[in-house]
């Protein structure tokens, strides 16, 4: 049980990093876009525009804490 | 366009990590002896060629879209990591990367670490060098089969981290200290940058979308990220620079 969470805590760290709060909003805007693209919508700027606001957002947390 | 672009992101992704390696390598070899660490170097490699062996053949019977969604959604919240870390060392918030004081770090740690011996190596070195290698070459598996998987040409960024390895290696070798003159901190910016430009286009395209010019736009995201990022920096620096006269005038 013990190599288990050690494991999944290699990987989390490993992918996720410091920041969880980024990879939340990189899957909603990851959402956002299949939904767009699903109903017809044109989607691709979706993604470009959120990563730009997940990166500021994340850079302002990392230099304020 | 996108196979020279892949061949190139695995090759930075690759050296840096690999620069990385060398120098705690080089630290557990000068301290501990080399047998142990480069021991230790060859097992982490076995480990790593298992992994992608067993990896990449599995990943490419994943339907292209899926993988797509899959690695794009990993890749961009990776590679937001690093570019992140990147910004932050380029505005100084951040300590930039240094392999000399890494590697003054490493020496001294083996240096006052206990001798035990297992298996006739030294296990400090042994478990220090292993370590280190199998920790920095996920990174470089993890960046292979990715990118390799989704463009369709494991092989393609196979040979790019190939080119990498001989090159660090090489060069390694002939000079026996750490690579503290590579630009590792320009390499990790631009390697950054990569990562999320690759995430960005195939989570999009996983996703659904279709991007106009198809893998024209390629071209296109990474511009963008580039802006973002260079606009990023100078914003940072400003900001920095206002904290510090506030600092200065308190």
């Amino acid at each position: 049980m013990r190599y288990i969470a050690a494991f999944g805590r290699f990987w989390w760290s490993f992918v996720i990093g410091d920041d969880w709060r980024a990879a939340v909003g990189v899957a909603v805007a990851i959402g956002g876009t299949a939904i767009l693209a699903a109903e017809g919508v044109t989607a691709w700027w979706l993604l470009p525009v959120a990563v730009a606001v997940v990166l500021y957002a994340s850079l302002r947390r990392a230099i304020s804490g | 366009m996108s196979s020279a672009f892949l061949v190139l992101s695995a090759f930075l992704a690759s050296a840096v990590e690999m620069v990385e390696a060398l120098t705690i390598v080089l630290a557990a070899g000068v301290a501990r002896g080399w047998r142990s660490s480069l021991t230790g170097l060859a097992a982490a490699t076995v480990v790593l060629a298992a992994v992608v062996a067993a990896l990449g053949p599995a990943l490419t019977v994943i339907p292209l879209r899926g993988l797509r969604l899959v690695v794009g959604a990993l890749l961009l919240v990776f590679g937001l990591q690093w570019l992140r870390k990147a910004i932050l060392r380029a505005s100084g918030f951040k300590a930039l990367h240094d392999e000399d004081a890494i590697f003054a770090t490493e020496l001294d740690s083996a240096r006052t670490a206990a001798s035990v011996e297992r298996a006739g190596l030294d296990w400090y070195g042994f478990t220090l060098s292993f370590k280190g290698v199998l920790l920095e070459g996920l990174e470089v598996a993890f960046i292979v089969l990715t990118f390799g998987s989704t463009q369709g040409s494991i092989p393609l960024a196979a040979a790019g981290a190939a080119g990498a390895l001989v090159l660090v290696a090489g060069v390694g070798v002939a000079v026996r200290t750490p690579l503290s003159r590579v630009p590792e901190n320009s390499m990790k910016f631009a390697v950054g940058i990569m990562l999320t430009t690759f995430g960005i286009f195939w989570a999009a395209e996983g996703a659904g979308a279709h991007w106009p010019g198809s893998d024209a736009a390629l071209l296109g995201v990474l511009g963008f990220v580039c802006a973002i990022s260079v606009a990023l920096v100078a914003h940072l620096r400003g900001r920095r620079r206002a904290l510090a006269a506030a600092g200065a005038e308190a």
